[in-house]
């Protein structure tokens, strides 16, 4: 543990700490949710979670939480991703490569706005 | 700044590494590279997640899921599942716990949290935690600006009175410090609760001994003291060592020691851990504790803020009062001065006891009345019973009965109506409850804790309490109610220290409120509330079935009868443990 030695470093650490707790929280303002069931792996979901994750770091993203789960029962549009935003109902991505993934990262995550076109749509 | 999605808290007790924590660590690592996983993954170490019994053990965020009884050989699997899967694994998962926090609950609607404000929310052994929460925002405000007298007006203005019980503003007891010209002053803390049944100050020096240490430190600074003590009671381990983990920590950032901050101001704090005296407790006999002699209080003046550890300018506050000063500086004094009433601002801690629904600890704002905190904050009476007495201050304290209740807690309020804030304590009782011996019990506590130094606390409580068992036993004899109070009066006046100018105060109160009872017991030799076994006596009544479980369970084989027919006690024979009645299907045993 480094000592502090001004008020600032002290503000610093803070800063630091609240970050630190922020990450163990189990809910954030919008939630990402990765199907990684064997179909989602096999159909490149790994790729896909790298660049989300990617995206969140490059453009210092807070309050997004990503989340896996399994195989949802459509494992011809794997990869498949979640989104969830604010009090918004859920919408659901179909065959997320990594170029769609950063695309849905930048308009629907950091924009706001639906992706409508890779858009699963409900029966 | 590096994202991970997924954050591994893996306990680091002693405990769990005792049960291989950190080969599980390591093999969490390996596993993570292993799967290509471990830029996403974090993988910390923490403590006290609560299932050191069953470790190794940790926790998954952001699912905020707890796996419990891990080997090294689970981890690979464990690590595919979750982490590359997102599957989480039940056969680990640790069962939710059947309570999850029985001492401190969420608040209810009339509580107020500012002493316990991060008690079960932050990591107490994690100074990140408390600074994440504001912590030593407070000390950075003092030292980037405030001049020690700013900082003593603040504390004055907020009305903060003294939470051990006496309630003397904690500005003016800090002007006083100030003033003595003597070096070096030291700040002391007063963290020996010793109340039957109290465990306020513990709560908060387990789950934010923080916010104590920074009280001590604004403290320190605004008397200009160099060195702090926290006298804690041996009987808290857990306190003791979590408040010596918090000190390291706080050390390690230099917030304690030479030079704080870079302002010029060096401070340190040291744990002293009593013996288990309760009159430690007292001021004066808690610094001689503190100095290494007998725990004895000797006579005031010189008061501690002239003459106080080893002869030097001292200042003793209760840890409730330290850890309201952050709070007080960071907010305001306005802040603060608005909870509460004109003379007695803020909130304080009670921990409720007794015959209520909703036990242990709260918090309310000053002024709350008795009947706010019996009816709403406990939820009632248990089983439908009807109230009969408060007792309030520990055993210093007297007993108030139903008329009171609905009197506002403050310090004048209480005082007025015969007891004291005291440290927190807060019992209450229900019909069933003789108040004889209530009495009784509160003087074997006090006496049995005497020091024995003076005379009328040493001899006059054991005086008292041999009337008062004497008189619980069905042989008070007229007059016994005239020697107490004149015992009262006169152990009062003459003590030494707050043991025994306060012992007779549960007696004094209840004779005051609950003459009648004792004068059942003497002249009547009946116990109203059914509870003085010199006084009552078991029968058997008509609803016996003659089943013999009564007579199979006495202990002394006071029972006899034959199988199907009325059984009968032999009041002689019987010890009135009141086995049978407990037994008994029929509700056919009563007490006379």
């Amino acid at each position: 543990m480094p000592a502090v030695k001004s008020l600032e470093e002290l503000r610093k650490l803070r800063e630091e700490a609240i970050q630190k707790r922020n990450a163990r929280t189990t809910s954030g303002d919008i939630q990402i949710t990765v199907a990684m069931g064997t179909c989602g792996i096999a159909a490149g979901a790994r790729e896909t979670m790298r660049a989300v994750l990617d995206e969140i770091e490059a453009n210092n993203l807070a309050g997004v939480v990503v989340k896996q789960t399994g195989c949802i029962g459509l494992c011809e549009l794997e990869p498949i991703i979640m989104v969830e935003a604010g009090g918004n109902p859920k919408v659901t991505y179909g065959k997320v490569n990594v170029e769609r993934a950063r695309q849905i990262m930048k308009e629907h995550v950091m924009g706001g706005r639906v992706v409508s076109e890779y858009v699963v749509q409900s029966a | 700044m590096k994202y991970f999605r997924s954050h591994v808290l893996v306990c680091v007790d002693p405990e769990c590494l005792s049960k291989g924590a950190h080969d599980v660590l390591d093999a969490l690592n390996d596993e993570l590279v292993a799967q290509g996983l471990i830029d996403e993954v974090q993988v910390l170490e923490t403590s006290r997640i609560g299932g050191c019994a069953v470790g190794p053990e940790l926790m998954v965020y952001p699912e905020g899921v707890h796996y419990t009884g891990l080997s090294v050989n689970d981890v690979p699997y464990l690590v595919e599942e979750h982490f590359l899967k997102g599957r989480i694994v039940q056969k680990f998962v640790a069962p939710p716990k059947a309570s999850a926090d029985e001492e401190l609950g969420a608040p209810t609607a009339r509580e107020v949290r500012v002493v316990l404000r991060n008690c079960g929310k932050i990591d107490p052994e994690n100074i990140d935690d408390y600074i994440a929460e504001d912590g030593y925002a407070a000390l950075e405000k003092v030292l980037g600006g405030m001049t020690p007298e700013q900082v003593i007006d603040e504390v004055l203005a907020s009305g903060l009175r003294g939470r051990g019980g006496a309630g003397f503003p904690t500005g003016r007891k800090w002007q006083f410090a100030r003033a003595s010209k003597a070096t070096p002053k030291y700040m002391i803390c007063n963290a020996d609760e010793g109340d039957p049944g109290a465990f306020m100050n513990r709560r908060v020096l387990e789950g934010d001994p923080h916010s104590v240490l920074e009280g001590m430190i604004i403290g320190g600074y605004a008397v200009g003291a160099s060195r702090g003590y926290i006298y804690c009671r041996a009987e808290y381990p857990v306190a003791v060592r979590t408040l010596r983990i918090a000190i390291d920590q706080a050390r390690a950032y230099g917030l304690l020691g030479e030079n704080i901050l870079g302002s010029g101001f060096s401070f340190d704090i040291e744990v002293r851990v009593g013996a288990g005296a309760f009159v430690c407790g007292e001021e004066t006999a808690l610094m001689a504790s503190i100095e290494g002699k007998r725990g004895e209080p000797r006579p005031r003046p010189p008061f501690p803020a002239v003459s106080g550890l080893w002869a030097k300018p001292s200042n003793i506050n209760n840890v409730e009062t330290y850890a309201n000063v952050p709070q007080i500086i960071l907010k305001g004094a306005q802040w603060f001065a608005s909870m509460g009433t004109e003379k007695s601002k803020g909130t304080k801690t009670f921990a409720l006891a007794g015959d209520v629904n909703h036990t242990g600890l709260i918090e309310v704002p000053l002024g709350i009345n008795m009947r706010e905190v019996i009816y709403d904050v406990a939820q009632g009476i248990r089983d439908g019973k009807k109230l009969k007495a408060v007792q309030i201050g520990g055993p210093m304290g007297g007993c108030l009965p139903e008329a009171y209740i609905d009197r506002p807690i403050d310090y004048e309020s209480l005082a007025e109506a015969g007891t004291i804030m005291g440290s927190g304590g807060f019992v209450v009782m229900d019909e069933d409850t003789c108040m004889v011996d209530i009495a009784r019990f509160f003087m074997e506590f006090t006496q049995d804790e005497s020091c024995g130094k003076c005379t009328p606390c040493r001899v006059g409580t054991r005086r008292m309490l041999e009337i008062l068992e004497r008189i619980c036993a069905g042989d008070g004899r007229d007059g016994d109610i005239e020697t107490l109070e004149t015992l009262c009066k006169w152990i009062k006046v003459t003590s030494l220290c707050g043991l025994g100018q306060g012992a007779p105060n549960p007696v004094e109160s209840t004779l005051k409120h609950f003459r009648h009872e004792y004068e059942a017991h003497i002249y009547e030799k009946r116990c109203p509330a059914k509870v003085c076994k010199g006084l009552i006596r078991y029968e058997i009544v008509d609803a016996c079935t003659g089943c013999t479980v009564c007579a199979r369970n006495c202990p002394v084989n006071a029972i006899t009868g034959q199988r199907r027919q009325l059984h009968v006690i032999d009041p002689n024979t019987c010890i009135r443990c009141g086995i049978c009645e407990q037994v008994c299907n029929f509700n056919a045993i009563v007490i006379r």
